[in-house]
Protein backbone atom coordinates (compact mmCIF):
# COMPACT_ATOMS: atom_id res chain seq x y z
CA UNK A 1 0.00 0.00 0.00
CA UNK A 2 1.20 3.51 -0.76
CA UNK A 3 1.93 5.79 2.14
CA UNK A 4 3.29 9.28 2.67
CA UNK A 5 5.08 8.85 5.99
CA UNK A 6 6.21 5.98 8.19
CA UNK A 7 6.27 5.81 11.98
CA UNK A 8 8.40 3.23 13.74
CA UNK A 9 6.70 2.58 17.09
CA UNK A 10 8.42 -0.76 17.72
CA UNK A 11 9.36 -1.39 21.34
CA UNK A 12 7.01 1.34 22.58
CA UNK A 13 4.19 0.60 24.95
CA UNK A 14 0.80 2.17 25.70
CA UNK A 15 0.07 5.05 25.22
CA UNK A 16 3.19 6.01 23.25
CA UNK A 17 2.29 4.46 19.85
CA UNK A 18 -0.99 6.41 19.84
CA UNK A 19 0.62 9.65 20.99
CA UNK A 20 3.39 9.42 18.38
CA UNK A 21 0.84 8.56 15.69
CA UNK A 22 -1.29 11.55 16.63
CA UNK A 23 1.75 13.82 16.48
CA UNK A 24 2.95 12.40 13.15
CA UNK A 25 -0.53 12.68 11.61
CA UNK A 26 -0.33 16.36 12.47
CA UNK A 27 2.53 16.69 9.99
CA UNK A 28 0.45 15.23 7.16
CA UNK A 29 -2.18 16.86 4.97
CA UNK A 30 -5.77 15.58 4.75
CA UNK A 31 -6.01 12.41 2.64
CA UNK A 32 -2.36 11.45 3.13
CA UNK A 33 -1.54 8.02 4.57
CA UNK A 34 0.59 7.17 7.60
CA UNK A 35 2.15 3.73 7.98
CA UNK A 36 2.77 2.65 11.57
CA UNK A 37 4.78 -0.36 12.72
CA UNK A 38 4.30 -1.40 16.37
CA UNK A 39 5.06 -4.36 18.60
CA UNK A 40 2.53 -3.64 21.36
CA UNK A 41 -0.25 -6.26 21.04
CA UNK A 42 -2.64 -3.78 22.67
CA UNK A 43 -2.12 -1.39 19.76
CA UNK A 44 -4.48 -3.44 17.53
CA UNK A 45 -7.56 -2.47 19.51
CA UNK A 46 -6.11 0.95 20.36
CA UNK A 47 -5.57 2.06 16.77
CA UNK A 48 -9.08 0.91 15.83
CA UNK A 49 -10.44 2.96 18.76
CA UNK A 50 -8.21 5.91 17.88
CA UNK A 51 -9.45 5.93 14.28
CA UNK A 52 -13.08 5.65 15.33
CA UNK A 53 -12.83 8.54 17.76
CA UNK A 54 -10.71 10.91 15.70
CA UNK A 55 -12.32 10.33 12.30
CA UNK A 56 -9.01 9.32 10.69
CA UNK A 57 -9.59 6.20 8.62
CA UNK A 58 -7.84 2.93 9.54
CA UNK A 59 -7.25 1.46 6.09
CA UNK A 60 -5.68 -1.82 7.19
CA UNK A 61 -4.21 -3.78 10.10
CA UNK A 62 -1.79 -6.65 9.61
CA UNK A 63 0.32 -8.82 11.89
CA UNK A 64 3.48 -10.68 10.93
CA UNK A 65 6.20 -12.07 13.17
CA UNK A 66 5.09 -10.14 16.25
CA UNK A 67 4.92 -6.82 14.39
CA UNK A 68 1.72 -4.96 13.69
CA UNK A 69 1.38 -2.71 10.68
CA UNK A 70 -1.33 -0.09 10.40
CA UNK A 71 -2.22 2.29 7.59
CA UNK A 72 -4.15 5.35 8.65
CA UNK A 73 -5.54 7.97 6.29
CA UNK A 74 -5.68 11.45 7.72
CA UNK A 75 -9.09 13.05 7.87
CA UNK B 1 -15.46 23.93 19.49
CA UNK B 2 -18.59 23.44 21.56
CA UNK B 3 -19.04 19.73 20.92
CA UNK B 4 -15.50 18.93 22.08
CA UNK B 5 -15.52 16.24 24.76
CA UNK B 6 -14.03 17.07 28.13
CA UNK B 7 -12.12 14.95 30.66
CA UNK B 8 -11.58 16.12 34.24
CA UNK B 9 -9.15 14.22 36.49
CA UNK B 10 -8.34 14.68 40.15
CA UNK B 11 -4.86 13.30 40.92
CA UNK B 12 -4.35 12.61 44.61
CA UNK B 13 -1.59 10.01 44.86
CA UNK B 14 2.10 10.75 45.26
CA UNK B 15 3.82 7.54 44.21
CA UNK B 16 5.57 6.60 40.98
CA UNK B 17 3.06 3.89 40.07
CA UNK B 18 0.05 6.11 40.72
CA UNK B 19 1.52 8.95 38.69
CA UNK B 20 0.94 6.86 35.57
CA UNK B 21 -2.86 6.68 35.29
CA UNK B 22 -3.52 10.45 35.29
CA UNK B 23 -0.77 11.25 32.78
CA UNK B 24 -1.52 8.26 30.50
CA UNK B 25 -5.25 9.00 30.42
CA UNK B 26 -4.81 12.75 30.02
CA UNK B 27 -2.28 12.49 27.19
CA UNK B 28 -4.34 9.86 25.38
CA UNK B 29 -7.55 11.84 25.81
CA UNK B 30 -5.83 14.90 24.37
CA UNK B 31 -4.70 12.80 21.38
CA UNK B 32 -8.31 11.74 20.89
CA UNK B 33 -9.42 15.35 20.83
CA UNK B 34 -10.63 15.81 24.40
CA UNK B 35 -10.15 19.06 26.25
CA UNK B 36 -8.43 17.79 29.39
CA UNK B 37 -7.71 19.14 32.82
CA UNK B 38 -5.93 17.59 35.82
CA UNK B 39 -6.44 18.94 39.31
CA UNK B 40 -3.49 17.98 41.55
CA UNK B 41 -4.24 17.85 45.23
CA UNK B 42 -2.70 16.40 48.38
CA UNK B 43 0.05 13.91 47.47
CA UNK B 44 -0.74 14.34 43.78
CA UNK B 45 1.22 17.60 44.02
CA UNK B 46 4.38 15.48 43.83
CA UNK B 47 3.63 14.87 40.15
CA UNK B 48 3.94 18.53 39.21
CA UNK B 49 7.07 19.36 41.17
CA UNK B 50 10.18 20.36 39.24
CA UNK B 51 12.00 17.64 41.17
CA UNK B 52 10.27 14.31 40.58
CA UNK B 53 12.63 12.30 42.78
CA UNK B 54 9.93 12.26 45.47
CA UNK B 55 7.95 9.81 43.33
CA UNK B 56 8.79 6.34 44.57
CA UNK B 57 7.13 2.98 44.51
CA UNK B 58 6.54 1.09 47.73
CA UNK B 59 5.98 -2.66 47.93
CA UNK B 60 5.17 -2.20 51.62
CA UNK B 61 1.51 -2.92 52.30
CA UNK B 62 1.02 -3.50 48.57
CA UNK B 63 0.37 -7.23 48.15
CA UNK B 64 -0.65 -6.77 44.50
CA UNK B 65 2.80 -5.69 43.45
CA UNK B 66 4.90 -8.41 41.79
CA UNK B 67 8.53 -8.16 42.90
CA UNK B 68 10.59 -9.35 39.98
CA UNK B 69 14.12 -8.52 38.93
CA UNK B 70 14.48 -6.51 35.71
CA UNK B 71 17.80 -8.17 34.77
CA UNK B 72 19.43 -11.58 34.47
CA UNK B 73 18.34 -14.70 32.61
CA UNK B 74 14.67 -15.36 31.97
CA UNK B 75 14.25 -17.94 34.76
CA UNK B 76 15.68 -15.44 37.24
CA UNK B 77 13.41 -12.61 36.04
CA UNK B 78 10.43 -14.89 36.50
CA UNK B 79 10.96 -15.32 40.24
CA UNK B 80 8.53 -13.40 42.43
CA UNK B 81 10.49 -12.33 45.52
CA UNK B 82 7.93 -12.70 48.23
CA UNK B 83 9.54 -10.58 50.96
CA UNK B 84 7.45 -10.21 54.12
CA UNK B 85 6.31 -6.69 55.03
CA UNK B 86 8.04 -6.96 58.40
CA UNK B 87 11.40 -7.34 56.66
CA UNK B 88 10.66 -4.64 54.05
CA UNK B 89 9.82 -2.26 56.85
CA UNK B 90 13.14 -2.56 58.69
CA UNK B 91 15.55 -2.64 55.75
CA UNK B 92 16.83 0.93 55.18
CA UNK B 93 16.47 2.10 51.57
CA UNK B 94 14.05 -0.66 50.64
CA UNK B 95 11.74 1.76 48.82
CA UNK B 96 14.61 3.39 46.98
CA UNK B 97 15.81 -0.02 45.82
CA UNK B 98 12.29 -1.02 44.73
CA UNK B 99 12.04 2.29 42.85
CA UNK B 100 15.33 1.73 41.01
CA UNK B 101 14.17 -1.76 40.02
CA UNK B 102 10.76 -0.47 38.93
CA UNK B 103 12.33 2.27 36.78
CA UNK B 104 14.50 -0.36 35.08
CA UNK B 105 11.44 -2.57 34.49
CA UNK B 106 9.62 0.43 32.99
CA UNK B 107 12.58 1.08 30.68
CA UNK B 108 12.84 -2.60 29.66
CA UNK B 109 9.17 -2.62 28.67
CA UNK B 110 9.21 0.48 26.48
CA UNK B 111 6.89 2.26 28.91
CA UNK B 112 7.24 6.03 28.97
CA UNK B 113 8.81 7.77 31.95
CA UNK B 114 6.75 10.17 34.08
CA UNK B 115 8.73 13.26 32.94
CA UNK B 116 8.11 12.17 29.34
CA UNK B 117 4.36 11.65 29.83
CA UNK B 118 4.08 14.90 31.75
CA UNK B 119 5.69 16.90 28.95
CA UNK B 120 3.54 15.09 26.36
CA UNK B 121 0.50 16.27 28.33
CA UNK B 122 1.81 19.82 28.38
CA UNK B 123 2.57 19.77 24.65
CA UNK B 124 -0.99 18.58 24.05
CA UNK B 125 -2.37 21.53 26.06
CA UNK B 126 -3.63 19.48 29.01
CA UNK B 127 -4.38 22.06 31.67
CA UNK B 128 -2.71 21.49 35.06
CA UNK B 129 -4.22 23.00 38.18
CA UNK B 130 -2.62 22.68 41.61
CA UNK B 131 -4.65 22.87 44.77
CA UNK B 132 -3.53 26.05 46.51
CA UNK B 133 -4.76 24.84 49.91
CA UNK B 134 -2.56 21.72 49.88
CA UNK B 135 0.40 23.67 48.47
CA UNK B 136 0.26 25.73 51.65
CA UNK B 137 -0.66 22.81 53.91
CA UNK B 138 2.47 20.91 52.89
CA UNK B 139 4.70 23.97 53.03
CA UNK B 140 5.47 24.11 49.31
CA UNK B 141 6.02 27.32 47.40
CA UNK B 142 5.08 28.01 43.80
CA UNK B 143 8.75 27.87 42.84
CA UNK B 144 8.78 24.13 43.72
CA UNK B 145 6.46 23.48 40.81
CA UNK B 146 6.81 23.42 37.03
CA UNK B 147 5.86 26.42 34.92
CA UNK B 148 2.46 26.57 33.32
CA UNK B 149 0.67 25.43 36.45
CA UNK B 150 -2.41 27.31 37.63
CA UNK B 151 -3.42 27.46 41.27
CA UNK B 152 -6.97 27.19 42.51
CA UNK B 153 -9.41 25.43 44.78
CA UNK B 154 -12.44 23.17 44.72
CA UNK B 155 -14.61 25.78 42.99
CA UNK B 156 -12.03 26.06 40.20
CA UNK B 157 -12.17 22.31 39.74
CA UNK B 158 -15.96 22.26 39.47
CA UNK B 159 -15.99 25.06 36.92
CA UNK B 160 -14.46 22.62 34.41
CA UNK B 161 -15.60 19.28 35.91
CA UNK B 162 -19.24 20.38 35.86
CA UNK B 163 -19.04 20.63 32.08
CA UNK B 164 -17.03 17.43 31.63
CA UNK B 165 -18.12 14.21 29.94
CA UNK B 166 -15.79 12.05 32.03
CA UNK B 167 -14.61 12.80 35.54
CA UNK B 168 -12.07 10.59 37.34
CA UNK B 169 -10.75 10.58 40.88
CA UNK B 170 -7.34 8.93 40.93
Amino acid sequence: MNFDKELDARGLNCPLPILRAKKTLGELAGGQVLKIIATDPGSVKDFAAFAKQTGNELLSTAEAGGEYTFFIKKK
Amino acid sequence: MDDQKKLAIIATKGTLDWAYPPFILASTAAALGYETQIFFTFYGLQMVRKDLSGLKVSPLGNPGMPMKMPFGPKWFRGINWNIPNAIQGIVPGFESLATVLMKQTIKNNGVATIPELRSLCQEADVKFIACQMTVELFGFSHSDFIDGLEYGGAATFFEFAGESDICLFI
